[in-house]
């Protein structure tokens, strides 16, 4: 064959790119999607309970992940500030995941049950009131806006049916009721107690 | 990784690797018919000529030079599918390292200041150094830098103590959390009872309030909460049920902060630290956060006398 077959056919020479192209997402993207430390879950992570659930969708809404990672590396300093590292399996509900590349805030993959709702509440109302120096936003409308059980309800069956999160036919029924009518708040802050809680802290 | 996967990758990999050198040689190949080194080719367009050089010397040497080290570094560190590479090196075994590596240093150093008693503990200056950053780590958060509290976090920097201050308890505050249980009286004492009692918990710390409500909150007050808050409403450290006479307020003084407290109750809680620090740094923070009020602590043993 000669250069000149290939400078002169375009289609030929975008198929030999997309060839040489997807050689790395052969070897580093393929596997994952079939290898069972990454697609099992670990052991204690459940699918979200609908109020979490809806709270994790406010969670994208908001755009959260633009300054707050859920990510904890294995890095001394990491583990030392947030507890130990994120493994795969804690992240096979995530649809989609939440690991952010940026932290303008903490990272919050195990902020679960490390402050109270109570904590939680005044500080998505005005950070400022709990941490002086914080420049994160405040989120008054949380408190006001109330979840829609019946659209939260077929954003899960939407997760069984399309991502396979296996959820039960009767979580699922019961899912609109469980959540109609309550605030947002309440779900966001459902959603951070529940973040990296399956595994072990350190020490 | 099952070795189908395993393989899946090495094969590849390496495959890729060699594709690259096949790539390199090909292209550098002479053709018939192709225009002498440093010559035209023939191509022209509005004037532009195109010479067929070879490519240059520092540019292949690189490219060489990228495929040995990706080589290299294949056979040293894990890459190749389950192959775990000479080296045996992995990041978790690396954070493994570096972990015990500073514990090394530390540990000792926490260990020594466990057998300190916390009063002793509290005047270590470097001790409290590191207390404070623990503090500022994990405290401030909630209690303030200077661990004066929040509206709904109590300010740990004065001498008054809803779980005790004496050593022990503040360390088992730390240790273990805690977690009050104010329970909400809206329905049981209804909205005038809750505005009796607030106006007579308003007068406890020498405020005034209007005598009738008062009065009939006093009777209410020693029918439905002096069980806990005592009959003059001092409180009770064992069960954290605050003095309420001292006017020192984790949840606000006002007379409507009080009446929420009374109708919806309160649920503060303080997350144990025990799993998340550790013994020896719990007992390092219990001694910083005595430190916060030694001054004060002081000055009341000295009006005593």
């Amino acid at each position: 064959m000669n250069h000149s077959v290939i400078e002169k056919n375009i289609g030929l020479m975008a198929v030999l790119i997309a060839v040489v192209i997807s050689v790395a997402g052969l070897v580093q993207i393929v596997p994952m999607l079939f290898l069972s430390e990454t697609t099992e879950p670990m052991e204690g992570v459940e699918p979200y309970p609908p109020l979490e659930f809806a709270g994790r969708d406010i969670y994208v809404r908001e755009g959260c992940y633009n300054c707050h990672s859920q990510m904890i590396r294995p890095f001394r300093a990491e583990t030392e500030r947030y507890g130990h590292y994120s493994v795969a399996g804690e992240f096979v509900y995530d649809r989609p995941f939440q690991w952010g590349s940026k932290r303008t805030g903490p990272d919050l993959a195990r902020v679960g049950g490390r402050y109270t709702d109570l904590w939680h509440e005044i500080h998505m109302l005005n950070p400022r009131d709990v941490v002086p120096e914080s420049n994160m936003p405040a989120y008054p409308w949380l408190a006001e806006r109330t979840l829609d059980g019946d659209s939260v309800a077929r954003r899960m069956r939407a997760q069984r049916r399309w991502l396979n999160v296996p959820y039960t036919d009767e979580q699922l029924e019961e899912a609109a009721e469980l959540v109609d009518g309550k605030t947002e708040m309440e779900a966001i802050i459902a959603y951070l107690q529940s973040l990296g809680t399956a595994i072990e802290r350190n020490r | 990784m099952s070795s189908f996967w395993s393989w899946y990758i090495a094969i590849i990999s390496l495959a890729n690797i060699l594709a690259c050198v096949w790539l390199i040689r090909w292209t550098a190949k002479k053709r018939p018919g192709e225009a002498a080194e440093h010559e035209t080719t023939g191509h022209e367009w509005d004037g532009l000529r195109e010479y067929n050089n070879p490519m240059p010397r520092w540019w292949l040497w690189l490219f060489y030079i990228s495929i040995v080290f990706g080589l290299i570094y294949l056979v040293l560190y894990p890459g190749l599918g389950n192959f775990q590479g000479v080296l045996g090196w992995s990041q978790y075994s690396a954070w493994e390292d570096e972990v015990e590596r500073v514990e090394e240093q530390v540990s000792p150093l926490f260990a020594s200041y466990a057998e300190m008693p916390i009063p002793e503990l509290a005047e270590n200056d470097e001790a409290m150094q590191t207390g404070r950053r623990l503090f500022g780590n994990n405290c401030a958060v909630c209690h303030g830098a200077d661990g004066g509290g929040r509206p709904g976090f109590p300010n740990i920097a004065n001498n008054v103590w809803q779980w005790g201050g004496e050593p022990d308890e503040i360390r088992k505050s730390v240790m273990d959390g805690r977690q009050a249980v104010m329970p909400p009286m809206g329905a049981a004492l209804g909205e005038d009872g809750v505005e009796e009692v607030a106006a007579y918990v308003f007068s406890l710390s020498g405020r005034d309030a209007p005598e009738d409500l008062v009065s009939r909150g006093a009777e209410r007050f020693a029918a439905q909460c002096a069980a806990c808050h005592g009959p003059d409403g001092q409180g009770n450290k064992a069960l954290g049920a605050p003095n309420l006479t001292d006017d020192n307020w984790t949840y606000g003084g006002g007379l409507e902060a009080i009446k929420t407290s009374i109708r919806d109750g309160r649920r503060g809680r303080m997350p144990a630290q025990k799993e998340l620090l550790g013994e020896d740094r719990v007992h390092v923070l219990a001694a910083y956060v005595y430190s916060l009020s030694a001054h004060e602590r002081e000055q009341e043993a000295g009006s005593d006398d």
